[in-house]
């Protein structure tokens, strides 16, 4: 059965339409990307399957439950964690503060057994450092553990950011174009990491990316999105090779290349 | 023999971990930071490790006489694989891990290696891409599974299950770990270990365990080491000096030996162990003072103004104790306010508060730094030797520190300078040879004595090296020169960090130059200099002017006849993947005359620039295209 599926979803704002009528479902364990042209709402796609939108009709089924009315915190219980495309941390919080704060979700102590740092609270928090700290060693940030996110460089706060996702165990991540502005090494790590972690987490991802190499060698299955409508769903062969992918693409520049927007 | 009394008949790495786990099973004999933490091994964690370890392999076919090669960084199981392989009467080889491809199959095949132990994923695929042309090799073990999962290979099998394959068998052969352990003597091959050539293929020189213990003894007697010491493991293991340490000294000392987190985080967790013994070659020491250095400048205006008056004080009492001078109750005074006023936070910063035996070695060390860390209480010391002779066969002794010598012999090595000017040494450390290359071991090795292939001569007993014999040229007109004492010297300027000298057949001497991008980059920051790219910033005119005073510094103290005439800044770093340097950073000549022959040509061509057209490989394999137009400047004050 599909982890996620997203069935006839409408997304209006006023009289623009960002989303008409997209449909399509994600399998368990699988990489799934969506591309599009700029302005092709694949954002909006990803706020409306976590929940910083409202689609006005149709309906998002997470394990075939429907959560277009629940709250984003609520969904996050549900295993759906996120990264962003501007890069959403707590600039002046070190890494591994930033990383625990994605262990929130699973704790149980109240602030006095937190704070007191006693009994249920020290054993929940030690045993929320040691996954945090099994996440810092598999991203490969050991290096920057305790050093404040702000001051370090972008390819690296992408990675923290994925991290922080990571520490909720998501059952579905969503990914809002995690190789954007990096230089060819930091992509291939990336891209690693998001191998990683669907092969050995058995993490489903959702993506969307701008690197058609990334998305081309990485997902199992891609949907294509122009002006708010999806034009196509396939495997990575199939999309390359449809003619209605290929007319939404050209007029972009270098259709088929590296190189991003953000 | 005499030399391994002291281990009173435990005269091999394995019989010495075996005797270690005896006296102290409880005490740490390695420690690793993982998942944040430093996870201490016992002396007799250890010794079950390599013990289920070792049955694992023989499991596997490893055999007496067998080579087993190990890649990958500074971690426990690298150590383990070793001894594992030398319990069961095999040798160890070590690979290193930033090794290409093909340097990795070329050692794997010329070492007869059957099992190969590599650490994660990247030397895997190594391994496994030039399988092909690797018949022997019919294991690889690896340690660390991330992203191995999906690998099917029938070759593969993990640290893990090699060691559950011991446990079956220990269970079955509770002694026969140490029947076979026992059966190794001093005089058994302990290593191969590969040098780095600044010429052709690489050679493996074959140390037994009496050459690496009687090192390790020898060194001991004029370095002590203690067993409470704490050591941390970060250079190659593949190295010489690294095995010295992490294997041959911390066995027969017992002192701890520590792996890093992570190459990144080598500094930091320097400074949480706080070591009581380091070994490190230049570069290290180098990054340290510039370290400092980029900082002060970047403190605030209070703490540069005492770092600025105390540090001539630290020099000044280092100077007085590099001539001899005594250094009267006044300086001790001055110094101890120093000491409590910088250096003592200084060491803190750095992690060498309780450094006690401090050494530097594999290539010149600027006097400068020397002066630097003695100066903030460091007793660094200057090492010598080779591969070939288990290590070392000179160092510094306490309180009598030259810093143009690399000190005397360790006991039990002798010292000679042959006629034709090179270093000669005979000591129990002198190797059994190159494997498979006999033609090679009758060079290097006669009556006893080995031949360096280093000119120099001794003075007072103090050994002066001056460059490789080969390398030592000639002017057009007759003089000699040793374009590496003069690049050495280039080198100890902060500004540069590569200098390659020419002038073979040539009427004078130019220098192709690097610049060091970290500090310079600082420098045109002050200068408020803008630049875009390395390219660009080394062929600024100011940035000229700066190493051009540099230069002339090294000149003063250059005979006239042989002084830096010319030189240039070259557009990109030399590097170990254009096969430019060594993996242990040695300029290869040959190669770098040959590339930019035609920077070369345009010096003597006496032409003003030089305009280039190359074309950059990235490590990804991109490459880019550099059109740039190459100053050659002359200094203005005429040589001779």
């Amino acid at each position: 059965m599909a982890l996620l599926d997203v069935r006839n979803a409408t997304l209006h704002f006023r009289g623009l339409t960002a989303l008409a009528d997209v449909r399509f479902s994600v399998e368990q364990g699988s990489i799934h990307a969506i591309i599009g042209p700029n302005g092709a709402g694949k954002t909006s796609v990803l706020n409306c399957v976590s929940g910083v939108y409202r689609p006005q009709r149709g309906e998002i089924l997470l394990d075939g439950r429907d959560v277009v009315r629940l709250a984003p915190s609520a969904r996050t219980r549900l295993g759906v964690a996120r990264t962003f495309q501007n890069i959403a941390l707590f600039k002046g919080m070190t890494v591994l503060d930033n990383i625990l704060v994605g262990r929130h979700v699973h704790q149980r102590a109240d602030v006095l057994m937190g704070g007191l740092y006693w009994g249920p609270g020290q054993r929940e928090e030690l045993a929320d450092r040691r996954r945090v700290e099994d996440i810092i060693d598999f991203l490969e940030i050991q290096h920057v553990r305790k050093k404040v996110v702000g001051t370090l460089a972008y390819g690296l706060q992408k990675r923290v950011e994925l991290a922080r996702a990571l520490a909720l165990e998501p059952r579905l991540l969503l990914l809002d174009e995690p190789m954007a502005g990096m230089n060819a090494e930091e992509k291939e790590d990336m891209a690693r990491f998001i191998l990683d972690v669907n092969e050995e987490r058995g993490t489903t991802v959702l993506m969307i990316e701008h690197d058609m190499g990334v998305v081309m060698d990485l997902s199992h299955r891609i949907t294509v999105l122009n002006f708010g409508e999806k034009i196509a769903d396939g495997t990575p062969e199939e999309v390359r090779g449809d003619p209605a992918v290929q007319a939404a693409y050209l007029g972009e520049p270098a259709p088929f290349f590296t190189g991003s927007d953000a | 023999m005499s030399t391994l009394d002291a281990l009173l008949g435990d005269d091999t790495f394995p019989k010495l971990l075996v005797r270690n786990a005896r006296r102290h099973p409880a005490r740490t004999a390695l420690r690793e930071k993982d998942l944040g933490i430093w996870q201490p091994v016992s002396w007799q964690g250890y010794l079950e490790a390599v013990r289920e370890l070792a049955l694992g392999l023989r499991e596997l076919g490893l055999r007496r006489g067998h080579k087993l090669a190990v890649v990958g960084g500074n971690r426990p199981e690298w150590v383990m694989s070793e001894l594992a392989a030398q319990a069961m009467g095999a040798a160890s080889v070590g690979v290193y891990q930033d090794s290409t491809l093909h340097e990795v199959a070329f050692v794997l095949d010329h070492c007869d290696a059957e099992i190969v132990v590599a650490e994660d994923q990247e030397q895997v695929d190594k391994v496994l891409d030039m399988l092909e042309g690797l018949p022997k090799v019919r294991h690889v073990v690896y340690t660390d599974p991330r992203g191995l999962r999906a690998y099917r290979h029938p070759a593969l099998i993990s640290f893990e299950a090699v060691r559950e394959k011991g446990r079956a068998v220990l269970a079955r052969q509770p002694r026969l770990f140490e029947e076979e352990v026992a059966k190794g003597s001093a005089d058994d091959l302990a290593i191969i270990s590969y040098t780095s050539g600044t010429t052709g293929f690489p050679k493996g020189a074959m140390l037994s365990f009496r050459n690496l213990l009687a090192m390790a003894l020898a060194l001991h007697e004029v370095d002590p080491k203690r067993p409470g010491d704490e050591f941390v493991s970060f250079l190659p293991l593949a190295w010489i000096g690294e095995q010295m340490m992490s294997l041959s000294s911390a066995l027969a000392l017992g002192f701890t030996v520590n792996f890093p987190e992570a190459p990144e985080t080598m500094m930091e967790n320097v400074r949480e162990i706080g070591p009581h013994v380091m070994f490190a070659p230049p570069r290290v020491w180098e990054g340290m003072v510039s370290s400092v250095q980029v900082r002060i400048m970047d403190t605030t205006a209070f703490k540069r103004f005492m770092y600025e008056r105390l540090m001539p004080l630290g020099y000044a009492v280092a100077d007085r104790r590099f001539s001899g001078k005594p250094v009267g109750a006044g300086w001790r005074l001055l110094y101890g306010l120093a000491h409590l006023l910088l250096f003592r936070a200084l060491k803190d910063r750095l992690g060498l508060s309780r450094l006690r035996t401090a050494s530097t070695g594999g290539a010149a060390l600027g006097p400068d730094v020397f002066r630097f860390f003695h100066a903030i209480g460091v007793p660094l010391k200057q090492i010598y030797g080779q591969t070939e002779i288990a290590g070392i066969s000179c160092i510094h002794r306490e309180g009598d520190i030259r810093f143009h010598t690399v000190g005397q012999p360790i006991p039990g090595t002798e010292v000679r300078i042959s006629e034709t000017g090179e270093i000669l040494s005979r000591s129990p450390s002198v190797f059994l040879g190159y494997y498979k290359n006999e033609a090679a071991t009758g060079e290097v090795v006669r009556e006893g004595w080995l031949h360096s292939g280093d000119a120099g001569h001794l003075e007072d007993g103090h050994l002066v090296v001056i460059d490789r014999l080969k390398d030592v040229m000639r002017l057009a007109d007759g003089t000699r020169f040793s374009p590496q004492f003069i690049e050495n010297r280039l080198k100890f300027s902060p500004y540069v960090k590569e200098a390659v000298v020419i002038g073979q057949d040539r009427p004078y001497l130019c220098a192709l130059l690097c610049i060091d991008m970290g500090i310079v980059g600082k420098w045109a920051e002050k200068q408020k200099i803008g630049y875009t790219t390395y390219t660009d910033l080394s062929s600024r005119s100011e940035v000229y002017d700066l190493v051009e005073k540099e230069v002339e510094l090294v000149n003063a103290t250059l005979p006239s006849a042989a002084r830096v005439r010319k030189f240039v800044l070259l557009y990109k770093e030399l590097d170990a993947d254009d096969d430019e340097l060594t993996r242990t950073r040695k300029v290869k000549r040959n190669v770098v005359e040959e590339r930019y022959g035609d920077v070369i040509a345009a010096v003597y061509g006496e032409r003003q620039a030089v305009d280039i057209d190359a074309t950059i490989r990235f490590q990804d394999g991109k490459t880019a295209h550099v059109q740039a137009k190459l100053p050659v400047r002359e200094l203005l004050r005429k040589v001779a």
